[in-house]
């Protein structure tokens, strides 16, 4: 490019003074930072005794540190492939869109703003409770859409009362009950709230010809009703799945009414009553997301949603330089549109895919605001990173700057490759 | 049986009919997904995509206009269809706090001299490397590139040493200075290869004309860069602005840059969002107009230096 064809042989003064603020800068806050932090990490955390590489075996060894080294192996590998991927998809779809440039502009940005908001924000959207975090608010909705959710998740039988929990969960009247005999099912421990709507409670019918009974909420205010009685204020429970079994068998099943009542036909008769699990079964929640099994790939899916972005548009401009003809060319011999894009858009996008996979690489490689702003303290050490390990390691209280070092030293080394190439590529450019 | 019977669209008549009688009659599963594609599906998916990714923004801002009590109760989609709970009363009390207004100060006095500092310097170097013939130019070049990609985490430590020796440790000027070195590599490489492309003859018709080299620089070299400088401004500002690993080790506890302030909220108090939505959204506010205003640059911007 522009050697060999400079215009002035500048006196070595000018020259140096133009030069000399930039690498003044670089001298004392990149290069010898970089000499520093190598010997550094030979030393032990006082800095005074030198103790080989054991600074870098202890990233290897240490628990902590290893849990962190593989968290670091998660993210190079699945935030990458996961942004591209989405950014190639974004980019293919939106080609022929006309209001496209809307789409794009409302992935891309997230890349504007910083690490610490967009930890903030999710930190809302991973919220517990579904009635605040939007992600658990999304997941109950599409698990109750497809599982029916329990109507009395608190009720328990009266301790020392006909009904005994059996161990899957479910409430076992032992005596069996004989046609014609009510029997009376009293459950407690459902919070008051949830009763807002509950009728009073109807003693069953006792028909002859029939198995009644009633499942009900033993339990008077202030403790002026009867135990395994239906006194007059006591409220029904509705909706609750009955089962008559014999020997271990379903005989006949039912569900109480809105007064608590239910009847099952004569079959029933000598057979036990069992109130099924699925009806005291607690709500389902939602995802512990912030919790230690999934709290990484939660916090990758946040940088995915701040970097697929970026990837779409590198993608989207390395599209635009597909020469048109090569693909009608592909199509007219007959190749479908997914022919085209896998054997043509695909390989020739290649070097882009590449580039931007490499520099998400990167980029993952050194994450830290994000984990750091994310995780609650409580599941940090299970989402932590290796920046984030160093940033531990070297500041605060117990700080092993060896260790940081060590570290820092680790992270420059796997960028060695990226360095080369980036300068091989220059060499090249400048021979021509 | 046949397979043209179970696509719903077929995006070319022609080859349909005439593969009828022979040959394999399954098209793979990819080729009806793309023909699928071309239609009104992904219409469909984009919008669904594109309010999606809208979606914890919207859930952010929202919050910051909602009472901690109804925070703390429900869900600020509740918010939309209850007028009742907007008030801009955490924004008041956000902006009555000093500490908070203090470190709204704290970034625009990191982030503007950083900006203009590896504009300034960059740009001197690049032209340097551009337009002076020097013993040693390519050679030195080649280092600056090499540092393109180093990770500043192997500047923390060293760099708070020397910062602690030159008593600018926890000061303004120290997270100034630490960004502005980091911005360098990609500054350099950046404007040298938009000031190699000026045409010769400006410059030298210049310096016929009895132009001296700074004047030339000043008058010719940046007003010609304009392009190239807007983005690196933009990148840079961006970068500094959003930091907060580097205002967290250097810049001074007591008066830190907004990122700081709020992550420092954080871990004292927890989740308490009446707080933290607002905050967030303010330092939000000007990357998202910057993010508007000079997309183009940005995007340039973002597109050159991501590599950092």
């Amino acid at each position: 490019m522009a050697s060999g064809k400079a215009v002035i042989r500048a006196r070595p003064w000018v020259a140096a003074s133009f030069l000399l603020p930039a690498l003044l800068l670089l001298g004392a806050l990149v290069v010898y930072p970089i000499g520093y932090s190598i010997q550094r990490s030979l030393f032990d955390a006082s800095g005074d005794s030198f103790v080989g590489l054991d600074n870098f075996k202890e990233i290897f060894t240490n628990d902590g540190i290893r849990t962190a080294l593989k968290n670091n192996l998660i993210w190079i590998v699945v935030a990458p492939t996961v942004a591209t991927a989405l950014g190639l998809i974004f980019a293919v779809l939106t080609e022929r869109v006309r209001w496209a440039t809307v789409f794009k502009l409302v992935v891309f940005m997230p890349m504007a703003i910083s690490m610490l908001a967009a930890g903030i924000i999710f930190r809302m959207v991973y919220e517990q409770n579904p009635d605040r975090g939007l992600a658990n608010a999304l997941a109950t909705t599409v698990h109750d859409t497809f599982a029916e959710s329990s109507g009395w998740p608190d009720a328990e039988p009266r301790p020392g009362g006909p009904l005994t929990v059996e161990e899957d969960g479910s409430y076992l009247l032992t005596e069996p009950v004989t046609a014609g005999t009510p029997a009376l099912l009293p459950l407690v421990a459902v919070p008051q709230p949830q009763l807002s709507d509950a009728e009073p409670a109807v003693a069953p019918s006792g028909d002859p010809g029939e198995v009644s009974g009633t499942v009900w909420m033993d339990f008077t205010r202030g403790g002026a009703g009867a135990e395994n009685t239906i006194d007059p204020e006591e409220l029904a429970l509705s909706g609750i799945k009955v089962e008559a079994v014999v020997d271990g068998r379903v005989v006949a099943d039912t569900k109480t009414g809105d007064d608590g009542t239910f009847t099952l036909p004569a079959e029933a008769d000598g057979a036990q009553l069992r109130l099924t699990s699925d009806n005291f079964t607690s709500p389902y929640n939602g995802i512990e997301w912030l919790g230690p099994n999934v709290v990484t790939p939660a916090i990758i899916a946040s940088y995915v949603w701040m970097w697929a972005g970026f990837a779409m548009v590198l993608i989207a401009a390395g599209l635009a330089s597909v020469p048109r003809e090569t693909l009608e060319a592909a199509r007219v011999d007959g190749a479908g549109e997914w022919q085209v894009f896998r054997r043509i858009t695909v390989p020739l996008l290649a070097p882009v895919l590449g580039v931007v996979f490499v520099t998400l690489m990167i980029n993952v490689l050194k994450i830290f605001d994000l984990v750091y702003v994310i995780a609650p303290s409580s599941s940090q050490a299970d989402a932590n990173v290796l920046a984030l390990q160093l940033y531990l390691s070297s500041f605060g209280t117990g700080a092993d700057q060896g260790v940081g070092s060590a570290i820092a030293v680790f992270l420059l080394l796997l960028v060695v490759p990226v360095m080369i190439v980036n300068l091989r590529r220059l060499r090249r450019e400048n021979q021509r | 049986m046949t397979a043209p019977t179970m696509t719903a669209h077929v995006p070319d008549p022609a080859d349909a009919p005439a593969s009828a009688p022979a040959g394999p009659q399954r098209r793979p599963w990819g080729e009806r997904l793309a023909s699928l594609a071309s239609g009104s599906v992904v219409r469909v998916i984009l919008v669904v995509v594109g309010v999606l990714w809208l979606l914890p923004t919207a859930g952010l801002l929202v919050s910051s206009f909602r009472d901690p009590r109804d925070i703390a109760s429900t869900g600020w989609w509740e918010a939309l269809t209850d007028p009742g709970q907007w008030s801009f009363s955490n924004y008041d009390s956000l902006l009555g706090n000093e500490k908070f207004t203090g470190s709204v100060w704290t970034t625009v006095a990191i982030t503007l001299p950083a900006t203009a500092l590896v504009v300034v310097v960059g740009a001197l170097a690049a032209y340097a490397f551009a337009w002076m013939d020097f013993p040693g130019r390519d050679w030195v070049f080649l280092v600056v590139v090499g540092l393109l990609v180093v990770p500043i985490q192997v500047a923390l430590i060293p760099v708070a040493r020397l910062f602690n020796t030159l008593g600018i440790f926890e000061t303004t000027a120290g997270v100034v200075l630490f960004h502005s070195a980091f911005g360098l590599p990609f500054a350099i490489f950046l404007l040298r290869n938009f000031f190699a492309e000026i045409p010769r003859e400006l410059l030298e018709a210049a310096r016929l004309d009895g132009a001296g080299e700074l004047r030339l620089f000043f008058r010719v070299v940046l007003p010609l860069g304009g392009p190239a400088i807007a983005a690196l401004a933009i990148f840079q500002f961006m970068w500094v602005w959003n930091d907060m690993l580097v205002a967290l080790i250097f810049a001074d506890a007591g008066s830190p840059p907004m990122t700081v302030a709020l992550q420092q909220e954080m871990r004292q108090f927890g989740s308490n969002f009446d707080v933290l939505a607002p905050g967030a959204f303010l330092t939000m506010l000007i990357p998202l107009a910057i993010f508007f205003a000079f997309q183009r640059q940005f995007v340039s911007g973002v597109m050159a230096g991501a590599v950092k």
